[in-house]
């Protein structure tokens, strides 16, 4: 069954050019890593045949910066080309479509009309401002010159609605973004709390574009959303703290730290916890998938994590370089119970004495590696909503 | 007759275009910026070393310069230097995005204003490669499902090239789609990630490389360097004599300006690769210099309160949004006005080019010279001072920076090989201080400016390229550049004005 099922998954990304090594290159560590396993329950026959007709996308943009548009086309295996062309429908996308002003609202007009598709939204809704963004007129002549287009509050109400899934690319469609970081000049939150539908969250500054590939792929192949945290985040993607997983680790737990950027320390890899590194409170998988193609990421390049795809970041991770109080320490709470407790509860709780305790016992690495690879799987149990 | 064109499309950001049509042409334009999101307010009050980080946000196409100049005018206030091998690492950074936009805007963004993908269904298919573009665009149109390219300007009578030229073309748009991820994978690995590299806090670099990752970083640097020279910089040849009467509209005020970017040694922003300077009326004698306290922003069509515009200079600038009406004699954008002296002023690779040209620069004027000649005006400079000019630059501004990405490359190598390579300089956090950062981004000049008081930011402002080249009208109702450059515009359909669509990519908004 397993041989099978995998097979016909094979065969869906080969018949769109795609081998085998991309996909599983694209998955970061292993099938495992986009939760492939629940498949061997999946309708798996209906979402290939369906798929035959490619998905509809509609991708709407509003208070943003276009990083996660900018990320998402930094996709490879498959990449932007096989992503336009061979698996989705790109219906309205206006950083890449070939109209602008009326034939481009047209097109948006129809996919609203039919319904159905999978709306990915970057960036946040202002709703104390609702005018801080508008566009998107509809209609010619004069009269639409003379009357300033759809607020982003009207749009995702129209559009957002009738879609199948909604999909909030990055931090600002998730949370609000940076946009809502205190004072929230403009009222700007996510798509999910300015208009009320569910979303999935793929929060991060910018979304990962491997995120928003394994996501959309886990539709089409599932036809169902993937499971989400209490952050209407996937858990196979946020299913554990960067911190259990970063290969830096080691060095936290030998209590080996860089002291300062650029040093001999650096050069050794060291842990940046002291250089204010926000991975013990923040969940993603950037250190299994990397980012563009594998070549590096943040803390990879000796940047300490700034927490990116964790709700109101910007106002509760900052300042940057200052070291997270309240880490539970190896040899203190210990590692496993730190790891899940941590996170979201680690700015109320209050751990005492955090001191660091060098070294760690074998059976916690060997813990912590299966961990790893069973990584994906959810540990409350149960695929889907 | 008014037209509207909302959402610009193939563009960063909000961008919204109104044009009086008259006799076959534009005679008057708006250009507004429909997003505000309020960086200057969240940003007071905070951390000034974590900044930088917020500070890089305000545009995800272009964010390695706004997170370079960030640092600049951090660093300007923390009164500290980078050690040079970090700049080498920022040059190289900030050459990676150069690279990528360019390649990204000649054909992600602005190809399909000249390359009828239609067109190319119907050519004659020279070699394999081709036919097998050709037969998945085939399959593709065959599926029914056409996407993002239903409703394109496909068949219009402006477009003019051949079907081969167009099949050619559309396979260079889907190579492009992977060399512009290259550039991005090569700033990677000095960034750690693209958009939004995380290693350059104020005081120099977090990441210390290998020769190996500089290795690397360097075959994917070639990759892109050869898709330059070998294929964007000829295709702007190629197609260039079919869309001669770019040339012959565009100009606008012809007033240019230009930070600079590439930092030089000495950190003499006018040594830069590209200096800094300013232009006036179209005249390219040497550049005269130019400070960023030359900036004053007016608010008199824009959706904020009266006192922030009034010709303030950013270092006493002043953000207080007030969305009044939509009215086009009145109020109609979020972008305040950005002049020098008064004056409005284009940014992007023209004025670099332009400027760097009026200098004599070597590099340049090689460049520049060799384009016109191979254009068929050789040593007629003015005719860059024109949508084909403001085309044209990008190309040439891309293999200039391509050339000197190598020596920064061959730098770096002997620095990392020497041993004696140093990252970061760690800086004191003053309790008063202000700073600011003049830098480029791909599409224009850029400058942050900071005020730090009690240990926390308690100004922070900005003069992105888009205040300037898309600024609306100022106090006295002069028109922004853009507004000023579609004058004189032809319509030959109002229903699809493409002409007009033209002009606004040329400033890759
Ligand atoms: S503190 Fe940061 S660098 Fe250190 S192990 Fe945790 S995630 Fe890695
Ligand atoms: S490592 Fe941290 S800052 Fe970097 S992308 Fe991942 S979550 Fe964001």
């Amino acid at each position: 069954m397993a041989d099978q099922v995998s097979s016909k998954i094979i065969a869906f990304f080969e018949e769109r050019g795609i081998s085998r090594r991309d996909f599983l290159k694209l998955c970061g560590a292993s099938a495992a890593a986009l939760g492939l396993s629940p498949l061997m329950h999946g309708p798996i026959a209906e979402a290939l045949a369906a798929a035959a007709r490619r998905p509809s996308l509609v991708w709407l943009d509003f208070q943003e910066c276009l990083g996660c548009t900018e990320s998402t086309v930094k996709a490879v295996n498959p990449g932007p080309a096989q992503l336009l062309l061979n698996i989705l429908s790109a219906d309205y996308w206006e950083a890449i479509m070939a109209p602008a002003g009326f034939p481009a609202t047209a097109d948006l007009q129809d996919q609203v009309k039919k319904g159905g598709y999978i709306c990915v939204v970057e960036g946040a809704i202002p709703t104390r401002i609702p005018q801080a963004m508008t566009g998107g007129t509809v209609g010619t002549g004069e009269a639409a010159a003379l009357r300033l287009g759809p607020t982003a509050l009207e749009t995702a109400n129209q559009v957002c609605k009738r879609a199948a899934a909604v999909v909030c690319a990055g931090t600002c469609s998730s949370y609000g973004g940076v946009q809502a970081a205190a004072p929230n000049p403009t009222g700007a939150k996510g798509v999910q709390a300015a208009i009320g539908v569910k979303t999935v969250n793929l929060p991060g500054c910018p979304v990962n574009p491997v995120w928003i590939v394994t996501t959309v792929v886990h539709n089409l192949l599932f036809k169902r959303l993937p499971t989400l945290d209490a952050h209407g985040r996937p858990k196979f993607i946020y299913g554990q703290l960067n911190h259990n997983l970063c290969p830096r680790r080691a060095h936290f737990d030998a209590g080996e730290f860089v002291e300062q950027f650029g040093t001999a320390a650096e050069a050794r890899h060291l842990c940046l916890y002291k250089m204010g590194c926000k991975g013990p409170a923040t969940y993603s998988n950037c250190p299994l998938v990397l980012w563009n193609d594998r070549q590096s990421w943040c803390i990879g390049a000796g940047a300490p994590c700034i927490g990116c795809t964790e709700p109101d970041f910007w106002d509760r991770m900052m300042p940057f370089y200052s070291r997270l109080e309240n880490v539970p320490v190896p040899g203190f709470l210990g590692v496993e119970v730190g790891a899940d407790r941590i996170g979201s509860t680690l700015f109320a709780a209050t751990v005492a004495g955090a001191a660091i305790h060098a070294g760690v016992t074998a059976v916690k690495r060997r813990r912590r590696s299966q961990e790893q690879e069973g990584q994906g799987k959810d540990r409350e149990g149960g695929e889907g909503q | 007759m008014k037209l509207v064109i909302d959402p610009v499309t193939r563009i960063e950001g909000h961008l919204r275009v109104v044009v009086e049509v008259a006799g076959g042409k534009v005679t008057d334009a708006w250009s507004l910026c429909t997003l505000f999101r309020g960086f200057e307010i969240f940003l007071q009050g905070r951390d000034p070393m974590s900044a930088w980080h917020m500070a890089h946000r305000v545009c995800g196409v272009c964010p390695t310069s706004h997170g370079n100049t960030s640092c600049m005018g951090l660093e300007d206030a923390f009164g500290v230097t980078a050690p040079w091998d970090a700049w080498l690492v920022r040059n190289l950074m900030e050459s990676a995005q150069i690279l990528h936009s360019h390649v990204l805007w000649f054909y992600t963004l602005n190809a399909f204003d000249y390359v009828d993908v239609t067109s190319a269904l119907k050519a004659k298919a020279t070699t394999p490669s081709l036919k097998a573009v050709q037969d998945k665009l085939k399959a593709f149109v065959a599926s029914g499902q056409l996407g993002f390219l239903k409703r394109g300007y496909w068949g219009s009578p402006l477009m003019k090239l051949p079907p081969e030229l167009n099949l050619e073309l559309a396979a260079h748009y889907l190579q492009a789609l992977e060399i512009q991820a290259k550039a991005a994978q090569f700033l990677a690995v000095f960034g750690g990630k693209f958009p939004y590299h995380m290693t350059t806090p104020p005081g120099g670099v977090t990441v210390v490389p290998t020769i190996e990752d500089i290795a690397n970083a360097e075959s994917l640097f070639r990759e892109v360097k050869d898709f330059v020279e070998g294929t964007m910089y000829p295709d702007l040849l190629a197609i260039a004599p079919y869309y001669l009467d770019l040339a012959g509209y565009g100009r606008g005020w012809a007033n240019f300006l230009a930070w600079g970017v590439l930092e030089d040694k000495s950190h003499d922003p006018y040594k830069r690769v590209l200096p800094r300077g300013a232009l006036y009326d179209g005249q390219l004698t040497p550049a005269q210099k130019v400070d960023p306290r030359q900036v004053g922003e007016w608010v008199n069509h824009s959706w904020y309160t009266p006192p922030c515009g009034n010709g303030r200079n950013p270092a006493d600038g002043l953000t207080v949004p007030d969305f009044t009406r939509y009215e086009l004699d009145h109020h109609y954008s979020w972008i305040k006005a950005a002049r020098i002296d008064g004056k409005p002023m284009e940014v992007g690779p023209l004025a670099r080019m332009l400027i760097a040209y009026s200098y004599g620069d070597p590099r340049a004027k090689k460049l520049v010279d060799g384009a016109l000649k191979a254009l068929g005006h050789p040593g007629q400079p003015q005719i860059l001072l024109s949508n084909l000019g403001r085309i044209a630059a990008r190309i040439l501004e891309a293999v200039l920076v391509a050339q000197v990405t190598e020596e920064f490359f061959t730098e770096l190598t002997d620095r990392v090989a020497s041993g004696k390579a140093e990252w970061y300089t760690p800086p004191k956090i003053p309790q008063s201080a202000a700073g600011v950062g003049a830098w480029e981004a791909p599409r224009g000049a850029l400058a942050h400016w900071n005020h730090i008081e009690d240990g926390k930011l308690s100004l922070y402002q900005f003069v992105p390229a888009s205040n300037w080249n898309f600024a609306p009208r100022d106090e006295k109702g002069v028109r922004g550049p853009v507004e000023e450059v579609l004058i004189g515009t032809p319509v030959a359909n109002p229903e699809q004005p493409l002409e007009v669509l033209r002009v606004l990519h040329t400033f890759d908004p």
